[in-house]
């Protein structure tokens, strides 16, 4: 028990060294500005990260959907944030609702695929996942919402058939999405997210209902057998990791001006790139998946001085991670020269003297 | 009354008759053990008890309570435990974490107040660590409490696959192959280890086994199957006496 405490405990320190280095580095104007704008993408992408470990690692089955769910999120989020823009409301209790809301539809929904999904296993759960992403997305770019003194009007087809009477805005347009969205995303918020993400995984995992989800993963047949009810289980575990993923949308939405569902943010690319953060963080490992979204958001911009060999050098470096972190060799060589085992054997020389 | 009533159990797969008109009827506290040849339908009779498979006809009532057809999740609550014949830990966890997990249904507490840490997470969560280290105790795996359940040796998994379902409370406890792999000293420790959870937790306990010394040491009465159909029943040494058990399953030499 003690020794899982002091390991979250070395997490939270992590990020809020993160957090301390980077303040100190923006206040002192050190790092780019274009660094700067990625400091809440890096919140983005570690949250989600951190949240699709939960699906991979701890429910043990591939989804490859993540993106879509981060999609739901950012979009009625962003939605609730048009609604309210003129009411009046604090900014801050605004946001905070919106990030709520996105949250809890991007569970609801995480529930309702999730009831025919989770009977399926390995491969197929993968190509649902996928599908269902893909989906989200495409409904998005043809949903076409508004809003007049009678009400909301929603349309497939085009802003003119919404019908809308002469004080109606058009909130989302389409392909064009939302435009306007308040910018109310900052690094604290993303991190205090981050926080609060780690907080419920790492809690989840180590409770009854996350030890009840790691029995499914490890035999399923006997985690029957003990009496645990399997879908509750699976289906709470993948709610969960959907939810995470709604906010992590609703911080990615309230950081830009305009929101559409673009193949580059929603698309399979992105549940795949999450995915690969996840893998090679170490899947399972909440802290692995948190260093790995870090550097790998980070990693482009600090290129930028190889111009066009960027995303060359980028994949160079995936590799050798991927390479480097299933290595028993290379496991060894750090384990031997870790700050750990220096001082130890440091510690060890003097006693033989 | 027994503990467990099964009359007239069958199952088909398709056009094989895989158990029929299986009858058993076992007393409370009772080590009743089941045998027979390979592919006589033993392991089929366990999982129809403990709802994997739906039976075909025949009744199960546990205790009083019929119990047939019914899922495997709720059979357990309703007091059948059960180990398998290939192991199936969850070998990720830790010991420990492997008892947790079969005492879930005892400890209730919420998602919410697992991830909050709320007090009945941490007064529930401490009564299973003591509950779950006692059994740890009595299967002598208290020390490797925070090894992965993978990491154990082979005999060691099958005492704490024992404790795991010892752990869900069960009225009756079904063994399937405990002695397998088991070299004759570890056989002879289970022995003991049987006898001592039937003594200590009252246990009843059904168990299939292809060690005659384990089965002629520990078990009172006995059903033997061959070819899905029950073949000899009654007191361990007639039954293990009958001419044709042992021309069936024996052999005579």
């Amino acid at each position: 028990m003690s020794k899982q405490l002091k390991s979250n405990l070395i997490t939270y320190g992590i990020i809020i060294a993160f957090f301390a280095i980077m303040q100190t580095l923006v206040g002192t104007g050190t790092i780019s500005s274009l660094f700067k704008g990625l400091l809440v993408p890096i919140c983005v992408y570690t949250i989600m990260a951190v949240s699709l470990n939960l699906t991979v690692g701890i429910l043990g089955e591939l989804s490859l959907g993540h993106a879509g769910f981060m999609c739901v999120g950012a979009f009625v989020s962003a939605f609730f944030s048009m609604c309210m823009k003129e009411s009046g409301m604090n900014s801050i209790v605004r946001f905070i609702i919106a990030i709520i809301l996105g949250a809890i539809v991007a569970a609801v929904f995480g529930i309702l695929i999730g009831i025919p999904v989770l009977r399926l296993r390995g491969d197929y759960l993968a190509i649902v996942t996928l599908a269902f992403g893909e989906i989200i997305k495409n409904i998005v770019n043809v949903l076409y919402v508004g809003k007049d003194s009678s009400g909301f009007h929603i349309s497939f087809t085009d802003t003119a058939s919404l019908g809308l009477s002469s004080d109606g805005v058009v909130i989302i347009k389409g392909p064009q999405g939302i435009t306007g969205t308040p910018n109310d995303s900052t690094f604290l918020i993303g991190i205090i997210i981050l926080i609060i993400t780690v907080f419920i995984v790492t809690n989840f995992v180590t409770s009854r209902s996350g030890r009840a989800v790691m029995a499914i993963r490890d035999n399923r047949i006997a985690a029957e057998s003990v009496g645990i009810n399997i879908s509750k289980y699976k289906l709470m575990a993948f709610a969960i990791s959907a939810g995470l993923a709604g906010a992590a949308g609703a911080l990615y939405a309230h950081n830009l001006n305009t929101l559409n569902a673009l193949p580059k943010n929603f698309g399979y690319n992105m549940s795949i790139m999450i995915l690969v953060y996840v893998v090679l963080g170490g899947i399972g490992s909440i802290r692995g998946s948190i260093i790995a979204a870090t550097i790998l958001t980070a990693l482009p911009e600090l290129l930028r001085g190889f111009s066009d060999y960027r995303m060359l050098i980028y994949s160079i470096v995936l590799i050798a991670l991927m390479l480097i972190s299933n290595s028993p060799k290379a496991k060894m060589f750090f384990e031997k020269y870790s700050i750990k085992q220096l001082i130890g054997t440091k510690k060890a020389q003097k006693e033989e003297v | 009354m027994a503990l467990l009533d099964v009359t007239g159990l069958g199952i088909s797969f398709g056009g094989l008759r895989a158990v029929d008109n299986f009858d058993i009827h076992i007393e409370k506290g009772q080590l009743y053990g089941l045998i027979g040849p390979n592919g006589a339908g033993k392991t089929t009779v366990f999982n129809m008890l403990t709802g994997v498979y739906k039976p075909t006809d025949g009744t199960i009532s546990l205790d009083g309570k019929n119990i047939t057809g019914q899922k495997t999740t709720q059979i357990n609550k309703d007091g059948i435990a059960r180990t398998f014949q290939n192991i199936r830990l969850f070998k990720e966890l830790t010991v420990l974490d492997n008892v947790k997990a079969g005492l879930h249904n005892d400890y209730p507490y919420s998602t919410v107040a697992g991830i909050f840490r709320l007090p009945s997470f941490k007064k529930q969560e401490k009564a299973m660590d003591e509950r779950a280290m006692e059994l740890l105790e009595v299967f002598d795996l208290d020390k490797e409490y925070d090894f992965l359940a993978s990491n154990l040796p082979y005999g060691k998994q099958r005492k704490l696959e024992i404790a795991r379902a010892l752990a869900t409370n069960p009225k009756l406890l079904l063994l399937d192959e405990p002695a397998a792999g088991m070299n004759p000293n570890e056989t002879k420790e289970l022995m003991d280890t049987i006898r001592l959870i039937r003594d200590k937790f009252d246990m009843t306990i059904l168990l299939i086994e292809h060690d005659m010394k384990l089965v002629s040491g520990i078990c009172e009465e006995l059903t033997v199957l061959n070819f899905g159909q029950v073949l000899a029943q009654g007191k361990t040494s007639d039954v293990l006496n009958n001419p044709e058990v042992i021309k069936a399953y024996l052999g005579d030499d």
